[in-house]
């Protein structure tokens, strides 16, 4: 399983995530219809963005599955994220207000 | 995740913002992220292991914050205001600090064995060093402060990146804030909720505006310069504030928000604010350094339905602060360990990713399921507001009975002729300690003691009236208006020696 903290990267778009809450099928975690990558490896240069999962995500939003994992957008892109073809879903927080 | 990555977001997502005003620095979220990564350059450079600050704060705090972050150690921030010894000894207890200081507190750290660079001379070299940019790993400590030590020795409370990003990312939501926003940060830069506010406006897209020494009518002319649209204050500033306003009726169009807290503020004063500035919405935030700041907050609805409340019950949760953030759980304990049901108080546990409950040479306090018992005696109402009545140390013990000093408290405050009180227990030969009520009287007045005492009489049970009421023209308390209370009891033990 990835290690809560763990920052990956898209290889078809600009998306970087960390990791929150990590739970076993964030091992199928894409970008764009992609496989998400560790920030320093290699991007795949064959691969492109899939059309179908291409509705992007929001900055510092923070995407859910229904296995309970949880990531940080820390830089937006054009891919939808999903595990295998299921889109996550985007966290609904209540606003607090301003406390510090 | 580390506390840099909250840097990063802000930078990448709005490079040209203004992160911060201070004095006549401004900074962009690109600049500051420049020059935090040079910081990192000059702390890395310096061998340092920890890096400590003494000084006001302003800009000086954020990048710290982040050099220190991207250097991989942890960062300090001491109580300027602490004599040279007591910030010796403090730094003493630091592993290889290198020593940031304001030019006027270089000399009072310096020959203390340390490397000391002043704050002037952090920024220019930052501006030039060779850029550092570790990862730090996110379970490693970010930042450590020292408890106020009010009550017993300072502990160095341990604060790690995933306690403070939890609580940035679980509490405020990215860029949220509207493109004019303006924060206005008067806490002092060693007090958790000044290490907060640096990140959580920041993260939420706020301009940060510092006043680095408090003055209300300073604060009252910034408000009006900067447009600041929120602020936060310590009780004892909420009362020099709600003074210059009750004086110069200086209309602040601007602010939206003000949240107090750091310690209790009494509910008179909370009415004569929410009165003098109706188109503010007041929030009151209750944390501790061990949790990473705020882990309650009663918002501007909440004080609004309690101000108009017919309810009681409702009515009364203006003195409360507010519910539990939705990433905190709370629990009240007996002292047996039972846990209480609403309307018993108890000890107040809470838990957390924010949570960190570990100190330096001490290790974690949290027991095995992850509980930080936080001394403060606690009640939940049935509608899960949270009523704090103060410090399990400072409890009262008179003839046998526990008595907490912030329920007479609360009754005394109300009385038109005072204006703030403090009660503590001295010793007292027939009954271990008696119930002593310091009192400073309501601008132009003098209360008389036997009145005082027969108002609190009227409105608890007998074993509550102060056996004694004494007077003074203010209460000591420390520079985040926590009242001192072992001070009050040394010299009301030390006035009634035999001569």
């Amino acid at each position: 399983m990835i290690k809560n903290g763990t920052r990956l990267q898209s290889q078809v778009c600009d998306t970087q995530v960390i990791v929150v809450r990590s739970a076993d099928s964030l091992d199928d975690l894409r970008a764009g219809g992609a496989a998400m990558v560790a920030l320093d490896a290699e991007k795949s240069a064959d691969i492109e963005l899939d059309p179908a999962l291409s509705e992007g995500n929001l900055m510092g939003k923070r995407y859910v599955d229904d296995n309970g994992a949880e990531v940080l957008v820390t830089k937006a892109g054009k891919g939808t994220l999903s595990v295998g073809s299921t889109p996550l879903t985007v966290k609904e927080a209540k606003p607090l207000p301003a406390s510090d | 995740m580390s506390i840099s990555l909250l840097l990063e977001m802000a930078s990448s997502s709005d490079p040209d913002r203004t992160a911060l005003v201070s004095g006549d620095m401004r900074l962009t979220t690109d600049e500051l992220s420049a020059l935090a990564d040079g910081g990192a350059g000059v702390i890395a450079s310096s061998d340092a292991q920890h890096v400590a600050y003494v000084g006001t704060g302003g800009a000086m705090l954020p990048l710290l914050l982040f050099s220190a972050a991207r250097a991989a150690v942890a960062v300090t921030p001491l109580n300027y205001r602490l004599s040279s010894d007591g910030l010796r000894e403090l730094i003493d207890r630091l592993p290889t600090p290198l020593v940031v200081a304001d030019a006027e507190y270089v000399d009072v750290v310096a020959g203390a064995g340390k490397q000391v660079i002043s704050s002037a001379e952090f920024i220019a070299s930052a501006r030039t060093a060779e850029a550092a940019a570790e990862f730090a790993d996110p379970d490693s400590v970010a930042v450590v402060l020292f408890t106020s030590g009010t009550t017993s020795r300072p502990k160095a409370v341990e604060l790690t990146h995933n306690n403070l990003t939890s609580y940035i990312t679980g509490t405020v939501e990215f860029g949220a804030a509207a493109p004019e926003d303006a924060a206005l940060i008067c806490v002092p830069p060693y007090h958790i909720a000044g290490v907060s506010a640096a990140l959580s406006n920041l993260y939420a897209g706020r301009k940060m505006v510092y006043l680095t020494s408090f003055d209300a009518r300073e604060w009252v002319r910034l408000v009006a310069e900067e447009g600041v649209t929120s602020a936060t204050v310590v009780p004892t500033m909420l009362d020099r504030i709600v003074a210059v306003l009750e004086t110069e009726k200086t209309p602040l169009p601007t602010l939206r928000s003000l949240a107090y807290g750091g310690s209790k503020v009494a509910l008179p004063l909370v009415r004569k604010a929410l009165s003098l500035l109706p188109d503010v919405g007041f929030v009151n935030a209750y944390g501790l350094t061990e949790t990473s700041s705020t882990i309650a907050v009663l918002t501007p609805d909440d004080h609004r339905s309690a101000l108009n409340a017919a309810d009681e019950s409702v009515a009364r949760r203006l003195g409360s602060v507010g519910q539990p953030v939705p990433t905190v759980e709370v629990q009240i304990r007996a002292d047996d360990g039972t846990v209480l049901g609403a309307g018993e108080p108890g000890e107040l546990f809470v838990r957390g990713e924010q949570v960190s409950g570990r100190y330096t040479g001490i290790g974690s306090v949290l027991d095995d399921e992850g509980w930080f018992p936080t001394k403060d005696v606690a009640y939940l109402d049935e509608a899960g507001y949270l009523f704090i009545g103060g410090r399990s140390d400072d409890t009262i013990i008179r003839g046998g009975e526990n008595i907490a000093p912030a329920e007479i408290e609360d009754v005394l405050v109300e009385h038109p002729h005072v204006h703030d009180c403090a009660v503590v227990g001295a010793d007292d030969a027939q009954w271990g300690q008696i119930i002593v009520a310091v009192v400073v009287p309501a601008s132009g007045a003098s209360p008389d003691a036997e009145d005082l005492r027969g108002f609190v009489r009227g409105q608890l049970r007998g074993s509550r009236t102060p056996d004694k009421v004494v007077f003074r023209d203010e209460l000591p308390t420390n520079a985040t208006g926590k009242v001192l209370r072992r001070e009050l009891v040394s010299e009301l033990n030390a006035s009634k020696e035999p001569a």
